[in-house]
């Protein structure tokens, strides 16, 4: 017989548990990745172009001299660069995303087909209407299945994201109010302590003043609270439905009812749309205007992921201030309206005007529209029993070893607080720190501030139910080790496995590093 | 005079014919690591419950109400520069303002010691 006797070892060594110290700092695939100044060389380029010809200067001495100092990495060092960055990242398509309020669902890959195909992916946002018959007609489309959804007789599609929509929906409730001459006394705006802050901020930035409504204690908005709290120089309520505790907002008409009684608007904060989506028509619940989150609801990327992308319904009462530019048919042909001028010739003269320089986030609408049409109107409402099924099932099990906020069932999201870590040294963000070394991106913390050391998992219809197991599993092994109490040091120092343990959040806050300077310069600055 | 408490987790004290205000040590347990402060201006006048004074921790940005009205008399620009001393000493060297009370009467209203003591340990 023939041998192979060259001596290579096929046991495993003895020492394989000893820890290397590096020459490089790499950890095998994980990489010690340099910044991008510090991969390629300031004064050279990653490509070679052709010194101009016939180079005259027309900058009449305004013209640069020192360096720009770009870093000039090569088409591999740029592309190593970034794909390294890039596996540092946790991502959706890695694993379960459990951010509460955040609807971090699958992002299917047939709207990622749709949406590169060249007529949608290759149109430019200046192209004649002639030339943009489809992309108008898929916008209009679209605006038609938002306005069908939600029950509500228009939608501004040019949004760019839900704060954007916030701000849509609120400059609409102020220019209703201008048209009634009612700006200068009403001012206040109602929002309940569970509130996104993007909410508050909104208000604050359209001019109005907020204030709190408290909650009650089932986790809902205190609905005696909210009346004592309407008059006549109240501009609006801006409640979320389902809330942030991941409850139904039980009194919704009531609520809306009384303050459409103290003359006020009800804006609907839709992030939580997804919950609800062809269950309930935010419409019959006498919403005047919400923005509703493409890249939550209806599956488009976001958080890093993606631009989001947040149209906003609007009532009878809101839709002569939509934004522009709006599109709409005539002859057959789909046109669009987007300047004052023609706004006025359409009778729309009222519009609050333009909010953005095109049209939306296109690449977003199409992916929407795709994900709508392959769930059918079944399949939407099939999307939001399932997200609420999988936040019940997650809730049923983690409860044994840790605290719901509040009692009974929820919708998309399930809420704990830190009652289960109570005198075990360990805290919310030690527990999510440890999710970390085990393989999951933590859940919404902190947040809602209506419970303390809050806990938001939403895990959203994407997960079979072998997924959610895992997550449980692990979740209540957690719980467990944090009560035995024989291991709050392993907490402290989570997460160990991660390329970076934990920053320091305060001296980043004290004496950030905002710019990145040659390391001449910065030793000279010393 | 003893240390008054607000709801809002102010600390008021006499010193003079002005009142020195700043936040507890409760609160300023509770804020976190503070790494801002924004303080009025001296001059500057204010209703109770007007928002004074901000405070932004790692955690948070929050208002500090004036606890009494009156106007501001001297700011404790210290903490301004060296925001962490809310942290170290937040009842003693780390006052914010001191305000000339309009009202002195609203000092009635807040809590001593004890009743803070009883309602921060609630709330």
């Amino acid at each position: 017989m023939t041998m192979n006797n060259q001596g290579r070892p096929t046991k495993a060594s003895d020492a394989m548990e000893t820890n290397v110290n590096t020459f490089t700092g790499n950890k095998a695939l994980m990489i010690e990745e340099a910044l991008s100044f510090e991969v390629g060389d300031l004064s050279g380029s990653g490509v070679d172009l052709p010194e101009a010809k016939n180079k005259t200067n027309r900058l009449g001495g305004l013209e640069r001299n020192t360096d720009i100092g770009l870093p000039g990495l090569s088409e591999p060092e740029a592309m190593r660069h970034f794909v390294r960055l890039s596996q540092k990242n946790y991502a959706i398509d890695m694993g379960p995303f459990p951010l509460g309020s955040c609807t971090m669902k699958h992002n299917p890959r047939l709207n990622e087909k749709v949406a590169r195909l060249p007529g949608f992916a290759d149109l430019h946002p200046l192209a004649p209407e002639s030339a943009a018959q489809g992309a108008l007609e898929l916008i209009d489309t679209l605006a038609f299945w938002l306005k069908e959804l939600t029950g509500m007789p228009a939608v501004a599609m040019s949004p760019k994201a839900g704060a954007h929509g916030e701000l849509c929906g609120m400059m609409a409730i102020k220019a209703a109010l201008e048209a009634r001459g009612e700006a200068d006394k009403r001012v206040r705006v109602l929002a309940p302590e569970s509130a996104h802050g993007t909410n508050p901020a909104t208000a604050v930035q359209c001019g109005f003043k907020v204030e709190a409504i408290p909650g009650d204690k089932t986790g809902r908005v205190d609905l005696e609270a909210l009346k004592a709290k309407l008059g006549d120089d109240v501009a609006g309520i801006m409640v979320t439905n389902p809330n942030t505790c991941g409850l139904f907002e039980r009194d919704i008409r009531a609520i809306a009812d009384a303050v459409h009684e103290a003359g006020g608007y009800f804006y609907c904060d839709g992030a939580n749309f997804n919950a609800i989506a062809g269950k309930v028509k935010p419409g019959d619940l006498g919403v005047d205007a919400m923005h509703i989150n493409l890249h939550k609801t209806f599956s488009t990327p976001h958080g890093g992921g993606g631009p989001g992308a947040g149209p906003t319904v609007l009532s009878d009462a809101l839709a002569p201030f939509a934004p522009l530019p709006y599109v709409f048919l005539e002859d057959g042909k789909y046109r669009l309206v987007e300047t004052l001028h023609h706004a006025e010739a359409e009778d729309s003269g009222e519009t609050l005007g333009r909010l953005t320089a095109f049209h939306g986030q296109m690449g977003m609408f199409v992916r929407a529209l795709s994900y709508m049409m392959s769930h059918g109107r079944d399949g939407l409402k099939q999307a939001s029993e399932d997200a609420v099924l999988n936040a019940n099932y997650v809730l049923a099990r983690l409860k044994t070893e840790m605290t719901p906020s509040f009692d009974g069932p929820c919708m998309h999201e399930a809420l704990f607080d830190d009652r289960f870590l109570k005198d075990t040294g360990v805290e919310t963000i030690d527990f999510a720190k440890a999710m970390i070394d085990e393989g999951y991106h933590p859940m919404t913390m902190y947040f809602p501030l209506v419970v303390h050391g809050a806990m938001l998992i939403e895990p959203t219809e994407s997960e079979s139910k072998r997924e959610l197991d895992l997550f449980c599993d692990a979740l209540l092994s957690l719980a467990k080790r944090a009560k035995a109490g024989d291991d709050v040091a392993a907490f402290k120092a989570a997460p160990v496995y991660a390329p970076r343990r934990r920053l320091d959040e305060t001296a980043a806050a004290r004496h950030p590093v905002l710019r990145w300077t040659p390391p001449q310069q910065a030793e000279a600055a010393e | 005079m003893t240390v008054k408490y607000t709801e809002d987790h102010e600390w008021v004290k006499a010193e003079g014919d002005a009142y020195v205000i700043g936040v507890s040590k409760h609160a300023a347990e509770q804020l976190g690591d503070v790494v801002f402060v924004e303080l009025p201006e001296v001059g500057k006048t204010f209703a109770k419950g007007d928002e004074m004074a901000v405070v932004e921790s790692v955690k948070a940005a929050s208002d500090v109400y004036a606890p009494i009205s009156g106007d501001i008399v001297e700011v404790n620009s210290a903490i301004v520069d060296e925001p962490a001393k809310v942290n170290e000493d937040p009842q003693g060297a780390a006052w914010f303002v001191k305000i000339k009370p309009s009202n002195p009467s609203e000092l009635d209203a807040l809590m001593d010691e004890g009743a803070y003591k009883d309602f921060a340990g609630n709330s």
